[in-house]
């Protein structure tokens, strides 16, 4: 597998800069999310064996590894889907203890399961709200929970069109959406809320090579809204294509983190696999 | 970005079972249309107030038991213990006012108390022992049914204060008379249908039937929806016992044997999925009408009881057809 970097992603290096500033324009951006010697086992197989994690603000991490490698378990303990055995998660530089998915999302951590985790029966705006109704104001609305349809469909419109998917109508149920907009849909309702942190568990899986780009152009787009996104994928051209670092993850530990601009995927690929140790890296295609 | 199908292009097959949950929406309405047609033309008492009132009190019992029943099913679930849970209701009701001499309003409330208690313990065995609704209704069905006998002695309890047949009052708009029950009844299914589309609760009733993970992880507390459905779902049954006492003024342990299989016939009929989180409640109400306008017209048109049976199976496997199409659509 020969991987030619893409001419326009290759940014020159600037000579105006210290060498090691102009290659690593983003060593200076802050710590959004962090893990620390994050452990989780399942009997006596161990998930997570001391993994440390890292996203920055404004970034875009993948997280690769083979299967079984811990990306999963990782990702669940980010967003409180599990409850790890040892270790700290840090967030915004505060020590954080999500017992459940709920408790991430009130911190603004939202995530994109790979199954989609939609009612395909409701609506798109019904789907997007789900769980977070916005209710209508008034003591007896407020007592039976009334929820406030005009504003919900408004507001979906609205974050609809941030996002550029072209879907017509919020009131159509999300099972008469092709596979792509589905994605769209799970990936705009993670987007609406995150205030912090988008994760998403292999959001291209599964797709098409048009509704993959649709997905990877949805990603950029949250990126560029300013929220970081962690990206599971297993799919190695979109990772070069999308990620600015990539955590390479194995046997439960953090490998390495390397540099897409800088990295072949075949040296990536042999870390992941453990064909090549991240020592044998050279310092230029890891990502500081 | 994946381009929409424009609409008005040529129908395809798939165009077709596309409309497919529209026939369901609309098949209760023809089908009760067409009935009404028939039995008019083969009738002339069929098409009157007063008759379409005796239908509606025909058809209260079933029509408010299968209120419960549409709530269960559309969390996905099936409710067996639904008439024999009401039955137990109506005995503690008839004989805590008769032998016991409590309150009327008391002794329904105490009856009311037993059903729902039956609700929350079909939903705590469901969500908590984590067993299959179907098993778990079948078992407290037979539960109710042995308490109800063994409770009454299997004797009929007679000479109800008025309290308890408060209900079976009349009231005449124009020609026609019109009992109490039949208000009640519609008022209950313009409450529930008010509470499934328009609050949050009801909206989660939905997610947890269409996809009960997907709705854990968007933060609704699965379980709780599942056991306050099923309480919610005996309430109904209690207050069906109710209206039966008014109706039949007696108390009866036998009542209810049937009205399993007539809930379930009434909320397929009106197009509410078996396999949960589709469906409108008042299509039920349709699904209920349609099932007594069937009994009363074959009955005017003196046609055997065997074949209203007969009619009512056809009608519910249609149904059934109907919703197992739309859903392998897509
Ligand atoms: N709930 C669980 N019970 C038991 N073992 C588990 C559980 N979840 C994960 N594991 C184990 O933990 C290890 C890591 O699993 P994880 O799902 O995190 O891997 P992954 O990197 O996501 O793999 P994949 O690429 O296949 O999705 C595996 O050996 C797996 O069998
Ligand atoms: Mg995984």
């Amino acid at each position: 597998m020969e991987f030619r970097p893409n001419p326009q992603r290759t940014p020159p290096p600037n000579p105006d800069l210290p060498l090691d500033q102009a290659r690593q324009p983003v060593t200076q951006a802050k710590v959004v999310l962090e893990a620390r010697g994050l452990v989780k086992r399942y009997g006596h197989v161990t998930a997570l064996d001391g993994a440390d994690f890292e996203l920055r603000e404004g970034e875009i991490l993948a997280v690769i590894g083979d299967n079984g490698a811990g990306k999963s378990t990782l990702i669940k303990a980010l967003s409180g889907a599990i409850i790890p055995d040892e270790g700290q998660i840090i967030l915004d530089g505060k020590p954080v203890h999500f017992r459940s998915p709920l408790d991430a999302r009130r911190y603004g951590i939202e995530t994109v399961y790979q199954d989609l985790a939609v009612a395909p029966a409701m609506t798109i705006a019904e789907n997007l709200f789900l769980g977070r109704e916005i209710l209508k104001p008034g003591l007896l609305a407020r007592l039976l929970r009334v929820i406030d349809k005009k504003r919900m469909l408004e507001e979906a419109t609205n974050s609809m069109k941030d996002l550029k998917i072209g879907i017509r109508s919020m009131s159509q149920a999300v099972e008469t959406l092709s596979g792509g907009q589905r994605q769209g849909v799970a990936v705009a309702r993670s987007a609406a809320f995150a205030r912090h942190v988008v994760i998403m568990d292999e959001p291209t899986a599964a797709l098409g090579v048009k509704e993959g780009n649709m997905v990877l152009e949805l990603i950029r787009r949250v990126r560029d809204r300013g929220l970081p996104v962690i990206i599971i994928s297993h799919n190695m051209p979109h990772v070069f294509e999308i990620a600015d670092r990539i955590h390479i993850q194995r046997l439960g530990r953090r490998a390495a983190v390397v540099n897409p601009r800088r990295i072949s995927m075949a040296h990536t690929v042999a870390v992941m696999t453990g064909a090549m140790s991240p020592e044998e890296l050279s310092p230029d295609e890891l990502a500081h | 970005m994946a381009e929409q199908r424009s609409p008005g292009t040529v129908p395809t097959p798939r165009r077709l079972l596309e409309r497919l949950p529209s026939i369901t929406v609309l098949g209760p309405f023809v089908a009760l249309l067409l009935a009404v047609l028939f039995f008019s033309a083969q009738s002339d008492r069929f098409l009157s107030g007063q008759n379409f009132s005796l239908i509606l009190q025909q058809v209260l019992v079933v029509g408010v038991l299968a209120i419960g029943q549409t709530l269960v099913i559309l969390t996905g679930g099936i409710d067996l213990s639904v008439g024999f849970v009401m039955a137990l209701g109506t005995m503690v009701m008839t004989k805590f006012a008769v032998e016991l001499g409590l309150p009327p309003l008391l002794s329904v409330l105490c009856g009311v108390a037993v059903t729902t208690g039956f609700g929350f313990l079909n939903g705590l065995l469901i969500t908590r022992v984590k067993l299959p609704p179907f098993i778990v209704t079948l078992g407290t069905m037979n539960i109710a049914f042995a308490l109800t006998q063994i409770y009454s002695k299997a004797q009929t309890v007679t000479g109800l204060p008025d309290a308890l047949l408060f209900w079976g009052n009349t009231f005449r708009l124009g020609e026609t008379v019109i009992t109490y029950g039949v208000v009640l009844m519609i008022a209950l299914y313009l409450l529930v249908w008010f509470l499934l589309s328009e609050t949050a609760p009801g909206r989660h009733l939905y997610a947890v039937g269409n996809n009960p993970e997907a709705a854990r992880l968007m933060g609704i507390p699965t379980q709780r929806v599942l056991l306050l459905t099923y309480t919610v779902a005996g309430l109904f049954y209690g207050i069906a016992g109710w209206l039966l006492v008014s109706r039949t003024s007696v108390g009866d342990p036998n009542a209810g044997q049937t009205e399993n299989l007539e809930t379930i016939t009434a909320v397929v009929l009106g197009g509410t999925s078996l396999f949960g989180g589709r469906g409108m409640i008042l299509g039920t109400l349709l699904g209920a009408i349609i099932v007594g306008v069937f009994r009363n017209g074959l009955t005017l048109t003196g046609v055997s009881s065997v074949y209203q049976v007969l009619i009512t199976g056809v009608l519910v496997i249609l149904a059934v057809t109907a919703d197992q199409l739309s859903k392998r659509r897509g």
